[in-house]
């Protein structure tokens, strides 16, 4: 979490291969107590050190919300992107001590709702999983509807079936299956809630389908954790704290704000959250808006950035940090 | 942005907006007094939703009656009611019976206004997904914080509760669970110091 709020010092406990592509992974804490509580859909920031390089990711904690003694996340291994997934997929071993951070939920349930109707696209079932187990000690109603690639790659698809039996609907590409949205939207009950969480292009279909469809804005809940994109190394002045610092081209503008020694607010690091959005103060060149977070008008405006996941291009960036 | 000026006003306090046809499976429709005007204009921008759209009307407190008017705008289903405490089941059972694509309209007075949305909000959905339009009267519907008695169409302020009889100052603080606005007793200290009694919502 950001500035102020204490990481938790733990203990990865377990690694288990789920498949080719997704580890998952158990922390518990270094001092044998209780992890803060959490509710469905919430999120950690891990800390990794990979060869000197200070990597925050964030991951969706995916164990029973009503179990304390632990939190498990679930890492899908990305070859193309900055090494944070191949870093935990190569490196954390049980035994190892790794710092986290206080959970922080982006993606609440609105448990005013009558019904919970859930999309997942491959790893995004993760907050699904804990949100799941949340929903069903309450004894609330849901259904979850589970995209994946293929048998192998869905991950805890078997689990969930024999855990909620109907309540889970499994979908393979590889095999031709896809989730009829239309008809799934119109024949939700009034007072349903929609979730989804996969893919960029998943997340926009659903959230097209059902705005024509008449679902109000208020009932969709979406996340998607951008990964920071990798791009060309530029230079970016900080005027309150004096310095002038070079991002790299594997690195965000906030990991090289934070390298530099200066601290800078953050809750998601991936461009949802709003928490890290900083005023431009000189900008002579282009700023690569790659945030969920500020309206089209900001971003035309060069106003604003969101330091965790955009970048710029040009002579010259004055940021009031 | 609302038609009816308000003026400034503290968060609490409902804003209300223009009805705008919204793509949806069905339609619920619900208006009092003024509010038939609404009705109209919202059909002559999208007739094709008429044939979808369950209509209900109910006559102002204040006399304004457009129910012949409202028979004849040629909507699906048409219900002309007394009251809202009258017609109350019948639109708790079509929000229970619909599924989400349904789009809720409620128009007239915030009375009105303000039980749609908490029958809305009953039913699941959220609050702001019903639109509204205010037109017409802006008697309010308070309740009493001390007996929790509700009084109807308050016209004055500060005005006498109907439960308790206190005396009772309206404020603007609003609750959107009880559909109403607050009413606290105004000469607690002193007893029988009661200012004369304006018409703020006429
Ligand atoms: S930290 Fe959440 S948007 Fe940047």
């Amino acid at each position: 979490m950001s500035v102020g709020a204490a990481k938790i010092p733990v203990v990865v406990t377990e690694v288990v291969e789920v498949n080719s592509l997704i580890k998952r992974f158990r922390f518990v804490r270094e001092d044998g107590g209780q992890m803060p509580g959490f509710s469905g859909g919430a999120h950690t920031v891990v800390e990794m050190d990979d060869a000197g390089t200070r990597r925050l990711n964030p991951y969706s904690l995916m164990s029973d919300p009503g179990d304390r003694s632990g939190y498990e996340i679930s890492v899908r291994r990305d070859d193309t992107g900055r090494g944070g997934s191949a870093y935990m997929h190569r490196e954390v071993r049980p035994g190892m001590k790794m710092l986290i951070s206080p959970p922080v939920n982006l993606f609440g349930l609105d448990l005013r709702a009558k019904k919970h109707l859930m999309i997942a696209g491959g790893i995004g079932i993760t907050p699904f999983l804990a949100q799941m187990a949340q929903l069903d000690a309450m004894g609330a109603r849901f259904e979850l509807h589970y995209a994946a690639r293929d048998r192998e790659l869905g991950a805890y698809m078997p689990e969930l079936s024999a855990r909620y039996g109907d309540r889970v609907h499994r979908y393979y590409d590889a095999e031709g299956q896809a989730i009829d949205l239309t008809t799934l939207l119109a024949g939700q009950p009034l007072g349903t809630h929609l979730y989804v969480c996969g893919p960029k292009g998943m997340i926009g279909w659903v959230l097209k389908t059902a705005a024509d469809l008449g679902w109000p804005a208020g009932a969709v809940h979406s996340e998607e954790f951008l990964a920071p994109p990798v791009g060309v190394p530029f230079t970016v002045e900080l005027a309150a704290s004096g310095k002038t610092i070079t991002v790299g081209a594997a690195q965000s503008l906030l990991e090289a704000i934070e390298a530099a020694g200066v601290d800078a607010p953050y809750l998601c690091r991936g461009g949802a959250c709003g928490q890290c959005e900083t005023h431009v103060i000189a900008c002579e060149g282009e700023i690569e808006h790659n945030d969920h977070w500020l309206t089209d008008d900001q971003k035309a405006g060069c106003r604003h950035i969101m330091p965790c996941v955009s970048r710029f291009k040009g002579a010259k960036l004055v940021l009031e940090r | 942005m609302s038609k009816t000026d308000f003026g400034p006003s503290i968060k609490s306090r409902p804003v209300y907006g223009v009805l705008t046809p919204r793509p949806g499976s069905s339609h619920l429709i619900v208006a009092d007094g003024e509010g038939g005007a609404a009705v109209e204009a919202l059909f002559a921008q999208a007739p094709e939703m008429k044939a979808k759209a369950h209509l209900i009307y109910i006559p102002g407190a204040n006399g304004t009656d457009m129910s012949t008017a409202m028979a004849a705008l040629g909507a699906g289903q048409y219900n002309r009611a007394p009251t809202y405490a009258s017609v109350r089941s019948r639109i708790v059972k079509v929000l229970g019976d619909g599924h989400m694509g349904l789009q809720v309209y409620a128009t007239g007075t915030e009375s009105l206004m303000g039980q749609v949305q908490r029958d809305a909000m009953e039913a699941g959905l959220p609050h702001d997904a019903v639109q509204t339009e205010h037109r017409g009267s802006l008697a309010r519907r308070v309740q009493c914080v001390h007996c929790k008695g509700i009084t109807e169409n308050v016209t004055t302020d500060p005005f006498v509760c109907s439960h308790c009889g206190l005396n009772l100052f309206v404020r603007d603080h609003y609750s959107r669970r009880l559909a109403a606005f607050q009413g606290v007793n105004i000469d607690a200290e002193d007893p029988g110091e009661v200012p004369p009694a304006e018409e703020r919502f006429k």
